[in-house]
């Protein structure tokens, strides 16, 4: 799992710093991402690895496992391991009434659903924008 | 997971040759379609659905297609076309066969099944079209009238379809004379497909795999009292066995529900390696069978699941894996990984460790006494100890329990109410021990590091790195019930194996040893001494039982002197039984002695002597 938050925080600062940016690179899938909120912030992962962005979905809780994993999701007879992001990244739980998105995407050969508060668009992010994450971030 | 999975069209590979050997044999024009081999499978399921399929083909290409006359004068294309295809439908794979033959003869079906009296004439007339179709599949049920060489010899479709049953599958087959046959065989997509049991905890489902299931105790809440407690570990005793407990809510993290007393228990009795397992769980449904998928990565590391589910109402729920959920409790666990690696599980052995039961006997002494010997720990109110003659009692379980003050007298002024008791019992038999206050159970490997002369002391051993006092059960239990057995120096490394199939004497016997410096493995079963002996293990001095379950001690003896490597150790027969008949058979088994239980001096005595001959005589000790 820790790969898949790899990509997202590395595209985090990338993300954010690109509003509006590149509309030139329109057919240019290699730098689009999903964008989406967590506790205020713009995040985002590589269209390419996502499946889909389906309605809020009933998550059957998996007590054991780690704290981040909220739980397993039917989607559509495929079981997807579900990651609370928030928890993951240690922010604080959503609001009891604030019902979760799901960002499903595709990681080696497995389907995992993102919890996030907020989906937003699909944005291009030009490659020249890109900026390493700062070294001062911890490794997840 | 997805390795299993492979292409159908690995199972298909041979048919197109099979049905064009089949056209030259026939003199038929046959042509094979094929679509949907790219449809994956369970490898087993794809190993299990090979013949059959084969079978079927040539069924449909010999009996179905007719001859090119018969097709020319039906009108139809002289080439007869047999298709197979598979595709997915809903977790299962579909696997069509279909040809433009003549179709299924019900009529003929018919006759032939009232003449090999499948059917009875009566029957016969009412029997709907697809009644007669199933007839195909009843064993013994071939309806070509002349045996060829590629089909018709009897091992009909009762075989196929026992086969794709087998698998969890279903055939149906559908026909129109004059435009042909087709069989549909439906199998799950994998062979996971398992009975569970669905249960509920904190408003979540759970599957317990039926597999690990023993039975289901239902306790009624007014028999709540029959869950009894050893320190906190809760047990409940099932037809004279010890069943320890756990709460499903409890070992998922789940919200700890309010013990609601106005409820029934369910208990699930699972099957842990050798030992049994009682789970409570707040609700439990019905069982259910489900497709085991597997979970994802990042909850394989999860010993408590075995795998994930989809429910009939699009639930997703959590397949319990009942060993995993064992082993976070270290005893269960251990003996059961035990048994999985050796057949030892139930042996003491000489360098594990001892369950003992520490208490305050008073005055800030702490005690301890093995765990094994100890039936049950009870709390009584002062108000219900009654006197009784010279003696104390209670009133327990409809009888009178005689109670011993652990330091020999009663009615300082400190005592507790309510009053911990610790039961031993044997039998029918059963005394208390008043003690101030129930500590702890611990681990320890037993050494007694010094005699005692105080009597109703073993000794002192070092647990929990403070002295404590081991005491001496046998010394209460003979206070309290002269008539319970007709009724204790150093040794280095001297090794005794006692088989006995009582727990009690086993513990007995091994403490009145151990305290007397020899070093001792006790093992329920004969069979499991032959096991380590065979494996190499050597002892100096045999104890056995004679009365066992699987196999009696003369068996035993009789083995041990047919084995050059356990001929010479002394046996020492340990049995209630009546020494005036017993005995003499007992010495020609080949017993060196033969004692009644249980007089621990007499025994070790018994056992000085024997032990101190064998040095001298053979020095067998390897």
């Amino acid at each position: 799992m820790s790969n898949v938050t790899a990509t997202l925080k590395s595209a985090d600062p990338a993300a954010a710093s690109s509003n509006g940016d590149g509309i030139a690179h329109q057919l240019d899938y290699e730098n689009q991402y999903v964008s989406f909120w967590v506790d205020g912030q713009l995040l985002g992962v590589p269209v390419n690895a996502v499946q889909e962005v389906p309605n809020p979905q009933s998550i059957a809780p998996t007590p054991k496992a780690r704290t981040e994993i909220a739980g397993l999701l039917n989607l559509r007879g495929q079981i997807v391991t579900a990651v609370n992001l928030r928890k993951r990244m240690g922010l604080p739980d959503l609001d009891e009434d604030q019902d979760s998105m799901n960002v499903v995407v595709r990681h080696e050969e497995e389907s995992y659903s993102l919890l996030v508060d907020e989906v937003g668009e699909v944005i291009n992010v030009s490659t020249e924008t890109l900026e390493p994450v700062p070294h001062t971030l911890d490794s997840h | 997971m997805k390795t299993r999975m492979q292409p159908i069209g690995n199972a298909w590979s041979k048919l197109p040759r099979l049905v064009r050997d089949l056209s030259q044999v026939t003199g038929k024009q046959i042509e094979l379609e094929m679509s949907g081999e790219e449809t994956e499978l369970d490898r087993t399921v794809l190993d299990a659905i090979k013949d059959p399929l084969t079978h079927m083909i040539r069924n449909s290409a010999d009996h179905g297609i007719e001859s090119p006359e018969k097709r020319r004068a039906a009108g139809k294309p002289e080439i007869g076309k047999v298709k197979l295809h598979a595709f997915h439908e809903g977790g299962h794979v579909v696997i069509s066969i279909e040809d433009d033959g003549a179709g299924i003869n019900t009529e003929r079906v018919l006759r032939k099944a009232v003449s090999n009296g499948l059917v009875s004439d009566a029957d016969a007339g009412k029997l709907s079209h697809n009644e007669i179709l199933s007839l195909i599949f009843r064993p013994g049920f071939s309806t070509a009238e002349t045996v060829s060489s590629v089909s018709g010899r009897g091992v009909g479709m009762d075989v196929v379809r026992t086969s794709i049953e087998r698998i969890g599958g279903t055939v149906d087959l559908s026909s129109t004379a004059g435009v042909g046959s087709g069989v549909r065989i439906k199998i799950p997509l994998t062979l996971a497909i398992i009975s569970a049991l669905v249960v509920e905890a904190d408003g979540e489902s759970f599957g317990i795999p039926q597999l690990g299931v023993v039975e289901l105790v239902r306790l009624a809440a007014e028999d709540r009292d029959r869950i009894e407690r050893i320190h906190d570990n809760e047990v409940f005793r099932l037809r004279d066995r010890l069943l320890p407990l756990i709460h499903l809510d409890q070992v998922m993290d789940l919200a700890d529900n309010e013990e609601d007393d106005e409820k029934d228990v369910n208990i699930i009795v699972v099957q842990v390696g050798e030992e049994q397992l009682g789970m409570i769980v707040p609700e439990v449904f019905d069982t259910e069978e489900i497709v085991v998928k597997p979970v994802g990565k990042l909850l394989k590391d999860v010993a408590a699941y075995q795998g994930t589910t989809i429910l009939g109402d699009g639930r997703v729920i959590m397949i319990l894996d009942v060993s995993g959920i064992a082993s976070e409790f270290g005893n269960v666990a251990a003996s059961a990984s035990d048994a999985d690696s050796s057949s030892d599980a139930n042996a003491d052995r000489d360098d594990s460790a001892t369950s003992l039961l520490l208490f305050d006997a008073g005055g800030e002494t702490t005690m301890s006494v093995p765990l094994s010997l100890v039936a049950r720990l009870e709390e009584f109110p002062r108000s219900s100890l009654e006197q009784s003659g010279d003696k104390l009692v209670v009133q327990y379980r409809g009888d009178l329990l005689p109670l011993l003050p652990i330091n020999g007298q009663f009615g300082g002024g400190e005592s507790p109410d309510p009053q911990p008791v610790i039961v031993f019992s044997e039998g029918n038999q059963s005394m208390g021990l008043m003690v101030h206050e129930i500590q702890d159970i611990i681990e320890e490997r037993l050494i007694i590091r010094m005699q005692s002369q105080r009597p109703g002391i073993l000794g002192t051993a070092i647990i929990n790195e403070n002295a404590t006092d081991v005491i001496d059960t046998q010394h209460y239990i003979i206070q309290a019930n002269p008539e319970w057995f007709a009724t204790r120096e150093d040794h280095g490394t001297r090794r005794v194996l006692v088989v006995d199939d009582s727990i009690f004497f086993r513990q007995l016997v091994r403490t009145a040893l151990e305290s007397e410096g020899y070093r001792v493995v006790a093992l329920e079963r004969p069979q499991e001494a032959i096991d380590i002996i065979e494996r190499g293990e050597r002892f100096d001095v045999v104890v056995s039982d004679i009365e066992m379950p699987s196999m009696d001690g003369f068996s035993f003896a009789k083995w041990l002197k047919t084995r050059p490597e356990s001929d010479g150790v002394p046996v020492v027969a340990l049995s209630s039984v009546n020494p005036l008949t017993t005995e003499p058979r007992a010495l020609e088994a080949g017993f060196e002695r033969f004692l009644t239980k249980f007089d621990s001096q007499q025994l070790i005595d018994t056992i000085d002597q024997l032990c101190g001959e064998v040095t001298l005589v053979a020095g067998a000790t390897a």
